[in-house]
């Protein structure tokens, strides 16, 4: 069984977009009842003060940009829920790495590069077909605007990079991915196996100076359930910190079901970074797994393999 | 004049139009089966060296059909019913004889799917490949609906009844040395013509075609190319790609393998993401294999999460 992890010396800041997590459509059948009455109660209460904020009519809310360059159904409907009125722009400064096909519709890497654009402070991960449309909702704080992951798909779909900058402005880009059904509604591999629980929070990684930026591949074990499956309840990674040696938070992100199970991610920091990553993420059944990677790990990683 | 503005509308519209409608129809294909003698009694219907697509109709993989005193003999039967049925009249009209005997040398649906043509023959297969198409048949159907709609009407996966074991085995006079292998997937069933000295040697052996690798056990498969790579034999079918006649298919599989496997670790021991693995250079030598940047993002996607499990540092959780 799992032993209880070491309690954080401090809870993360809450990783969650306010708005997002309360118009995303979200499925909460089987999990959480409490968690969606709480959530409908403070987003009304977010959309009401926001409402009044702007002095604008519901109408304001539904108002999404025109020219979608990839035509998707979706797009009006997600715009209008995951940018309210903000200002969008689709925009080639962010670059969406996407694999030539999706060989695995479970496994999906998605590379967000957004070091193009000044004053990032966001990156939203989606794909909108996908029932569980936002995957990730990244904050950089300290660290640069890239972001690589793997996501799930359960149809053909756009995938999509969103990044807000200061200026209150939303760089969107992606392009169509084509996929076989059923990435969100087929049990993960660990469950049909049975050792799910096993190596629940394991996590694996390292770190690497090239000159440019230190990168961080980070890999924990996790189901990811995405509560679309017959009598396996939603049950995923849904916050994730990465702070230097001395506690000071550099990164942290917000994780939704429609990450991959076993969630991979590639951050980057300045280079020169030195010293050690302390890693914290937390599930939705309030499971804490924290580790310290240290900042020879790349090197270890790559002495080994040799 | 109403008439004749609708005629010029409709006119100028069809270019429009027609592409998207023949996407969406051009599903309703037929095969073309054609076969290259390539010994006495024996046959080559080569595949596209391609991915599957629409356009293919999924026949990519190399076919061989040799005649016997028995009935003939036919070695895979193709991505679908319609392509088994068009095969099976194909061995029919050239040996003069209906086929007595097929065998299937691993489960993957470009190989194993027109089965269903051959009801009243023997279908012989390893039982490992029997045992992986027993698990897989559902999501290969699935795959093969989603990605060959109309050519793969009717299909339906029939299991081989027979055993196929390594060792000699005579056929209708013609004499077969079987060979029981594994690697490119759990079971990988070679076969020696021994009359022509033809080595047919399924996806074991890719020719101027990446190799594809989502049941791949790498180290297995290269044990299996230097049994393959001491059997002496004139000639060799490769799964995919050109016949062999020079012994560089044996080679040319083991580099790209080698390769491939060395290029992923490293790339796992750098930290690079899936995405940029898949972005890997592929070297220069590579230059004249078919769908090699496809295969290589495919071969990430199979191998990748599980090289890195393996090579990350354990440091929490």
């Amino acid at each position: 069984m799992q032993t209880r992890p070491q309690p954080m010396q401090q809870r993360p800041e809450p990783c969650r977009n306010a708005l997002l997590s309360f118009v995303l459509p979200r499925p909460k059948v089987l999990y959480g009842a409490m968690r969606v009455w709480h959530t409908l109660f403070l987003g009304m209460i977010r959309i009401a003060s926001l409402l009044a904020l702007i002095g604008a009519p519901a109408a304001a809310l539904a108002a999404a940009p025109a020219g979608d360059p990839l035509g998707s159904p979706m797009w009006e409907y997600h715009a209008a829920r995951v940018f309210a009125d903000a200002p969008i722009m689709f925009d080639d400064r962010v670059k969406v790495s996407l694999p030539v096909l999706a060989e695995n519709q479970h496994v999906l890497p998605v590379t967000v590069d957004a070091r193009a654009l000044d004053g990032v402070e966001r990156i939203v991960i989606f794909a909108d077909l996908n029932p569980i449309p936002v995957a990730v909702e990244y904050t950089p704080l300290a660290a640069q605007a890239f972001i690589a992951t793997r996501i799930k798909l359960d149809q053909r779909t756009p995938v999509r990079a969103a990044v807000l900058t200061k200026d209150g402005v939303w760089h969107v880009a992606g392009d169509w991915v084509d996929a076989a059904g059923g990435g969100c509604s087929a049990p993960p591999l660990s469950r049909v196996r049975g050792d799910w629980a096993d190596h629940l929070g394991e996590l694996r990684g390292g770190t690497w100076d090239d000159g440019q930026a230190t990168r961080l591949r980070l890999a924990l074990r996790h189901p990811m359930d995405t509560g679309l499956v017959e009598n396996i309840p939603e049950y995923n990674i849904e916050a994730l910190t990465v702070s230097d040696e001395a506690g000071t938070l550099l990164a942290r992100m917000a994780i939704h079901a429609s990450v991959s199970e076993d969630p991979a991610f590639t951050l980057k920091f300045a280079s020169g970074l030195g010293g050690d990553l302390k890693v914290m993420a937390r599930d939705s059944g309030g499971l804490e797994f924290a580790g310290q990677l240290s900042a020879s790990s790349g090197a270890r990683i790559a002495a080994a393999s040799r | 004049m109403l008439k004749r503005r609708t005629v010029v509308l409709g006119a100028l519209a069809l270019p429009m139009v027609l592409p998207q409608m023949a996407r969406a129809q051009g599903f309703a294909g037929s095969y073309n089966l054609a076969a290259d003698p390539i010994g006495d009694g024996i046959w080559l219907v080569r595949g596209a060296d391609e991915a599957i697509t629409p356009q293919n109709g999924g026949a990519i993989a190399n076919i061989v059909i040799m005649a016997t005193d028995a009935g003939a003999i036919v070695v895979d039967t193709g991505p679908s019913l319609s392509y088994g049925r068009a095969l099976e009249a194909l061995a029919r009209r050239l040996t003069g004889t209906p086929v007595a005997r097929v065998y299937i040398t691993h489960l993957h649906p470009d190989h194993s799917f027109g089965n269903g043509a051959f009801g009243s023959s023997e279908i012989h297969a390893l039982p490992a490949t029997r045992a992986e198409l027993e698990r897989d048949a559902t999501g290969f159907e699935d795959a093969m609906y989603r990605m060959l709609p109309g050519w793969i009407a009717g299909t339906e996966v029939v299991l081989p009844q027979h055993e196929a074991t390594a060792g000699v085995v005579l056929v209708g006079g013609r004499k077969l040395e079987l060979l029981a292998l594994a690697g490119h997937s759990e079971g990988d069933l070679a076969i020696l013509d021994h009359a022509t000295g033809t080595l047919i040697a399924g996806d074991l052996v890719f020719h101027n075609r990446a190799p594809t690798t989502p049941h791949a056990d790498v180290p297995a498969w290269l044990e299996a190319l230097d049994y393959l790579a001491a059997l002496p034999h004139q000639q060799l079918v490769p799964g995919h790609g050109p016949l062999c006649e020079r012994g560089a298919a044996i080679a040319q599989t083991r580099d790209w393998l080698i390769w491939l496997d060395g290029a992923l670790r490293e790339a796992v021991a750098s930290g690079l993401d899936m995405t940029e693995a898949g972005n890997l250079p592929i070297p220069e030598r590579f230059a004249g294999l078919a769908e090699a940047r496809y295969e290589l993002t495919r071969s990430v996607a199979h191998f990748y999460p599980k090289l890195e499990a393996e090579m990350l540092l354990r440091f929490g959780g």
